[in-house]
């Protein structure tokens, strides 16, 4: 059952409309139980264990049960993404763990301008694309007879 | 379904898709637009932080050629690219992805991206064209500048629709349709231009995990087929149909092993020590030129692997553990500096897995696996279709007007022999080795040449009749009333004589691809006669598409993308089977004509079928390169 929900900590995102793991996957297999207001996966042998549900969950009821063709049992890895990084914790079948933090991001969520602080001169018959050459580094896009095209 | 809502939706500049090459193309077609008074419009059918195949993140950006350094030429990337795909390849549109590429890089890194830098400021290289990140985020931050760019434009973004078929109008594309996989809507959007960007296949073939693991594809199991069934379906011409991608990967999980070739210089051996690469270098010479080249091509490094298996040499082995001892050899002296490495690699090498294959790590936990102390299988995964990597099949393209050899440009970069339809990314074919951040940069290319093709063509939005609209709504929602009428023939909703199920014809599509069409039960090997019998099976299993059931709207979603493999599959077989040739060795063996012939098919393959009659024709196409 690749990624399943906890039922005592699943709160159905107090049935917003739509739950965070239903807004996220990718696959379109989380979906909420308007009986129990649970969510659940529908679909779980076309679960890629992304663990996009997982890390958006805001109750940390998600978690992935290996897919059974292949995973043995006893063994867990839990990510806690926050702003700026992720934390993994990998729970091995002997008990053994090992924790990891990871950067995801340089600059706050929502901040990326498109056009980064790079100019735009030319027009829609020009090579260059929108922001270039300036985001190339270079002075021009690269083109036949450039030293960047081909050396000697 | 008459009683469904229908949707109709304008705009000048269609995008279809949410992945890196839809994000590339919002981006620079929302700039260009509001430059020239034109909508954008981006219809996905997941969420655009999570969509497509960059969905779980990525430990490393595969496509940066230094440029502004000096540290690689055009000509070096089309070299590799041209050498690695054994000599199938369009260079003039590898080579204008190649030219705007570090910008795209450039651009995730002030958007958020952390990539990793050495003392001096440098970025870290896992290869000669690799770069390494802390990619759990790529796609979260890549489409927040999509997003971005969209809003401040006065764009529209569009989720959770799923794109069935595309609109024609004589030989122009002229929109497309869909519904919604969450409400009861059917979507029909008129567009003056339209691009396909919607991600290459998997579940074409029956993959190695068929219970519960069916969804651990090392590519997305989300990635349907939509782009090869849209352009085909649109007529455009097809390319490389038959260059499928099958990658080496960490058995099961499909981890990926980049990391432990390029960076931690790990070898590969047979479970009686053998290495392969060494043993049987001497095959090599049976595929010249490619086989001498630097490095060895990726099927051809497969198939060296898989003549072991073959020969029941298996398992085959990543010496992970060979590979940090050496590492650790080089601190001997001196302990601390070991330790700080030993700790430093360890965390490179769970990262790679933790960013882009979660469940890589899942495996080693559950069995145990320290790869400083014992060595992990590696195997030959499922046959995938995906232009972006190592194979290449996709659409036809025009090249660039500068760089475009004869024939090769027909009025605007990236469009498809179909008029306003364009591609980019895995819906574009015979330019491999693109990658997350070529797949950007070429969606940044179409996204301007779209504008650039409403601006100068301004062709009028189509006249589509009702009469039209009802009739592709009730083609698209039928499963749904058929399994609604059906259900008093049987007690049971999954075992009915008027349908099958999505999941059970997906199954039956894999089973007669694997079988026939070289999947992994045959070790990847095809002939005449099997692909004349998979044709066979496949004229069957279409007419039976027609009896497609779905309960709702989420498997009517899993019946069209099954429908999509399935013309995938049928291009797939056709190519393979006009190729009289083996070229490409470790995706697949045709062992009826098992050599190479470059005398007679060093040339492109490409397929049309016509949207009406859906009638299928190949030719050849001569390769024409820009370097010597």
């Amino acid at each position: 059952m690749p990624s399943f929900v906890n039922p005592e900590k699943c709160d159905g995102c107090k049935a917003l409309g739509k739950t965070a793991c239903q807004y996220i996957c990718p696959n379109n297999l989380m979906v909420l139980n308007p009986d129990t207001m649970k969510a659940y996966n529908q679909e779980p042998d076309q679960c890629w264990e992304c663990q996009c549900c997982v890390k958006i969950c805001p109750q940390q009821a998600m978690d992935i049960r290996g897919y059974a063709d292949f995973m043995p049992l006893g063994a867990s890895v839990i990510p806690l993404r926050s702003s700026n990084s992720i934390m993994w914790t990998v729970k091995f079948r002997n008990g053994s763990i090992k924790r990891f933090k990871f950067p995801i991001r340089t600059i706050p969520e929502g901040t990326a301008v498109p056009a980064a602080g790079f100019e735009t001169p030319g027009g829609l018959d020009d090579l260059a694309l929108f922001t270039e050459p300036a985001s190339l580094g270079l002075d021009a896009v690269c083109a036949p007879g450039a030293p960047t095209w081909q050396k000697g | 379904m008459n009683n469904m809502e229908t949707v109709k939706v304008d705009t000048d500049i269609l995008i279809l898709g949410g992945g890196m090459a839809a994000c590339g193309a919002a981006v620079e077609a929302s700039y260009w637009a509001k430059q020239n008074n034109l909508k954008v419009t981006l219809v996905d059918k997941a969420a655009m932080d999570r969509s497509g195949a960059v969905a779980m993140g990525l430990s490393a950006i595969n496509q940066y050629v230094g440029l502004k350094d000096g540290e690689n030429t055009i000509k070096n990337y089309c070299d590799y690219v041209r050498n690695d795909l054994m000599g199938i390849t369009r260079e003039d549109v590898v080579a204008n992805i190649a030219r705007h590429v570090d910008a795209s890089v450039h651009l995730f890194e002030k958007w958020g991206l952390p990539i990793w830098k050495d003392e001096n400021g440098a970025y870290v290289h896992e290869g000669r064209w690799q770069l390494m990140i802390n990619g759990e985020s790529y796609k979260i931050i890549v489409a927040e500048a999509a997003k971005n760019a969209l809003a401040e434009t006065g764009n529209e973004y569009i989720e959770r629709v799923f794109i069935t078929h595309p609109l024609l109008e004589g030989d122009r594309c002229v929109g497309a349709v869909g519904f919604s996989v969450r409400e009861d809507k059917f979507y029909v959007f008129r567009a003056k231009v339209v691009l396909a960007a919607m991600g290459g296949a998997v579940g074409v073939f029956r993959p190695r995990s068929v219970g519960e693991g069916a969804g651990r594809a090392w590519y997305p199991p989300f990635n349907s087929g939509a782009s090869a069934y849209f352009t085909i379906k649109a007529g455009a011409e097809m390319t490389c149909q038959e260059v499928r991608f099958i990658p080496v990967r960490f058995k099961d999980a499909y981890g990926p092993v980049g990391a432990w070739f390029l960076l931690f210089k790990s070898r590969a051996t047979n479970a009686f020590g053998g290495n392969y690469m060494i043993e049987r270098r001497p095959e090599l010479d049976n595929w010249l030129p490619y086989g001498h080249v630097k490095p060895v091509p990726a099927n051809l490094r497969n198939y060296l692997g898989m003549l072991d298996v073959l020969e029941g040499k298996s398992p085959i082995y990543m010496k992970t553990e060979e590979a940090l001892g050496n590492i650790a050899q080089q601190y001997k002296d001196d302990p601390k500096a070991y330790k700080k490495k030993m700790k430093e690699l360890e965390s490179e090498a769970w990262e790679d897995f933790l960013d882009m294959t979660i469940s890589q790590a899942h495996l080693w936990a559950a069995t145990n696996t320290q790869p400083e102390e014992k060595p992990s299988e590696i195997a030959a995964a499922e046959p995938y279709f995906i232009g972006s990597h190592s194979g290449a099949s996709g659409a036809w393209v025009s090249g660039p007007k500068d760089l475009a050899p004869e024939g090769f440009f027909w009025g605007y970069d990236n469009m498809t022999t179909t008029k306003g339809l364009f591609a980019a990314g895995d819906a574009s074919g015979a330019s491999s080795h693109k990658f997350s951040s070529g797949s950007h940069a070429e969606g940044r290319i179409a996204g301007k040449a779209m504008a650039n093709f409403v601006v100068k063509e301004n062709p009028a939005l189509a006249e589509i009749s009702d009469e039209t609209i009802n009739k592709y709504k009730d083609m698209i929602f039928k499963p749904i009333t058929l399994f609604e009428e059906s259900q008093g023939k049987s007690t049971q909703a999954d075992i009915n004589p008027a349908y099958i199920l999505p999941n059970q014809f997906r199954m039956r599509l894999q089973k007669l691809m694997d079988e026939y069409a070289g999947g992994v039960t045959t070790q990847f090997t095809t002939s005449k006669p099997l692909l004349t019998r998979a044709l066979e099976l496949l004229k069957l299993l279409k007419e039976d598409s027609a009896c497609l059931g779905a309960k709702d709207s989420h498997e009517l979603m899993r019946c069209w993308e099954n429908y999509h493999r399935m013309f995938q599959a049928e291009a797939h077989v056709r190519a393979m089977m006009f190729r009289e040739e083996t070229r490409w060795p470790g995706y697949y063996f045709r062992s009826d004509m098992p050599k190479i012939d470059n005398e007679n098919w060093l040339c492109f393959v490409n397929t049309v079928m016509d949207p009406e009659t859906e009638k299928w024709t190949c030719k050849k196409i001569p390769v024409k390169y820009l370097f010597a």
